[in-house]
């Protein structure tokens, strides 16, 4: 059953130099449980077609629907876990408080809500971190933090917009190790904005080539590594053929020219 | 190490300022002790004069110590009751500063929550907030006091509103951009939990008001007192530190003015710095780096 079906989406927005295309004629199913990654340059429409599934931006043409519903029924009915390439912590709530934000938004019992942080804190390795202040903690403990947050409420759908751009490479290698083992153990679909080639292949069951002006998809590559997936796959055939096949995409896009 | 960071810097200025504050003194009140010394007829020499220019009874520019010495006739020995207290006077002041204090933070919040949520407010309120602080208070305290008091309202109520007046405008800016502050990223977040207006408010907009809000606060407290002194002088002074401020002058008693300054400067640094203490108290439990 397709979690999210658009169909030809088109985002165009009104600005003074002329129309920009931000999105032009997408069409994309993703599969309940899938893990798929929206790869491009910047403009290629990644981060806006993920916003438009989460109603956070309106297409002005096409159809989305989200299990059933509109993005808007379904962001009304909190089907949305959303990781932002900033870790968007409340500087001023404690790391526990800061995960149980949406619960108290949704009106969860406070022992209910503790009982949640703790684990999900616990999930992303933070456990005794949660009496600290966002500043007291790392920019990848912040962003773990954040997809503690996220998953709190246990949303239907994780929509996450590069959420490890903003780290380094050993941090970054480290976090999509533990994002694998999450979404094996929640089996969440997750739908994953990166412009990393290695992290969309390390991470993916399939990944969206997009290239800009417009923006549109280019190419969909299945990415079937199977379950376990350890770094060093990273140094497989099957691996760099994947990765091969997503950079020609890249470049068929005409995504480099400058 | 506290001392040198905090209160060493203090002093120093302080120290500074009452050499001047001396040799001003000394400058300013020296042809007024030597013409009276000539007119008393006794022989004096330079020393004499010098002497006279900081213990004159009179004085164009009174020394600091002749301040002190009057604030403290005028406080410690003198029962609060008394018309010559400072105590009394101090305290009718800054009774019209703090209740005018909560009606024009009151009301500057009010309109900053107002702003932030009806979008055409901000286009239709704000440039008569900005207008209303064109009015230069000295202007407008004796038409509202005149005004009132044909209406049969006299005493503290308004004074509070000359107070509240000059509270509402810092407030009422500060707030409007504290509740504007929090960035697109944590609104797109708690648009993605489909928080409501009130949620926003309570858990974003709020929070993030505060470092704002007590910025405005402090400049609203320095301003109430002010409001209040200057809403004692058109009715001609009778009683709180304006009263003490119009007398002084009329009597060319210019040691009970200092002493009614320096008490009214008393009273606004000790309202700044409650809100101060305050600020701290609220940064520590919201996590502020120290």
């Amino acid at each position: 059953m397709a979690t999210i079906e658009a169909r030809g989406l088109s985002l165009t927005y009104r600005t003074e130099d002329g129309p920009v295309h931000a999105l032009s004629d997408v069409s994309l199913t993703v599969a309940s449980g899938e893990f798929v990654s929206l790869i491009g340059p910047s403009g290629c429409g990644k981060t806006t077609l993920l916003r438009v599934i989460a109603d956070l931006e309106k297409p002005t043409g096409g159809t989305v629907r989200v299990n059933g519903v509109t993005p808007e029924e379904a962001r009304l009915r909190r089907d949305y876990g959303y990781v932002f390439q900033a870790p968007a912590l409340l500087p001023w709530r404690r790391i526990e408080s800061n995960v149980t934000l949406p619960l108290e938004v949704m009106g969860v019992s406070r022992a209910e809500r503790r009982a949640r942080a703790q684990r999900q804190l616990e999930m992303v390795g933070l456990g005794g971190f949660g009496r600290k202040f966002p500043w007291q903690l790392s920019g990848g403990m912040q962003q773990r933090a954040s997809i503690a947050r996220a998953l709190a409420f246990d949303p239907a759908l994780l929509l996450m917009d590069e959420p490890f751009g903003a780290l380094d490479e050993i941090v970054r290698d480290h976090l999509n190790e533990q994002l694998l083992a999450l979404w094996a153990r929640t089996q969440k679909t997750v739908v994953f904005v990166t412009h990393s080639i290695p992290e969309a292949v390390f991470l993916s069951t399939r990944i969206v080539v997009m290239s800009p002006r417009p923006g549109r998809i280019t190419d969909v590559v299945p990415c079937d590594l199977g379950p376990q997936r350890p770094l060093e796959i990273r140094e497989t055939p099957e691996f760099l053929r994947i990765a091969q096949r997503v950079r020609e995409g890249l470049r068929a896009g005409h995504s480099y020219e400058v | 190490m506290r001392f040198r960071e905090t209160a060493l810097p203090v002093l120093v200025v302080a120290a500074a300022l009452a050499v001047l504050w001396y040799l001003a003194a000394i400058a300013l009140n020296w042809q007024v002790v030597a013409n009276t010394l000539a007119r008393s007829g006794q022989h004096f020499g330079t020393w004499d004069i010098l002497a006279g220019t900081l213990g004159y009874n009179r004085p164009l520019l009174p020394a600091p110590h002749q301040i002190l010495d009057e604030l403290w006739r005028s406080t410690v020995p003198l029962p609060v009751t008394s018309r010559r207290s400072l105590v009394l006077h101090g305290w009718i002041t800054l009774e019209a500063a703090l209740v005018g204090f909560g009606l024009g933070v009151a009301a500057g919040v009010l309109a900053a929550v107002a702003i932030v949520h009806i979008r055409a407010l901000e286009r239709s309120l704000m440039p008569w907030i900005i207008a209303s602080q064109a009015i230069p208070v000295l202007a407008l305290a004796p038409i509202v006091i005149v005004a009132l008091g044909t209406l049969g309202l006299e005493g503290l109520l308004p004074k509070a509103l000359i107070a509240a007046y000059l509270c509402f405008f810092p407030v009422a800016i500060a707030m409007t951009k504290g509740l504007n502050a929090p960035d697109l990223l944590a609104r797109d977040l708690m648009r993605t939990y489909s928080a409501s207006r009130a949620q926003v408010f309570w858990k974003l907009r709020v929070p993030s008001s505060l470092p704002f809000l007590f910025a405005g606060l402090k400049i609203a407290a320095a301003g109430a007192v002010v409001g209040a002194i200057v809403a004692e002088l058109p009715t001609g002074a009778q009683a709180g530190l304006g009263a003490r401020l119009l007398s002084g002058s009329y009597y060319g008693q210019t040691l009970q003015i200092w002493a009614a300054l320096l008490a009214a400067a008393m009273l606004s640094a000790t309202l700044v710095g409650l809100l101060a203490a305050t600020e701290r108290l609220v940064n520590r439990r919201m996590g502020v780096r120290a």
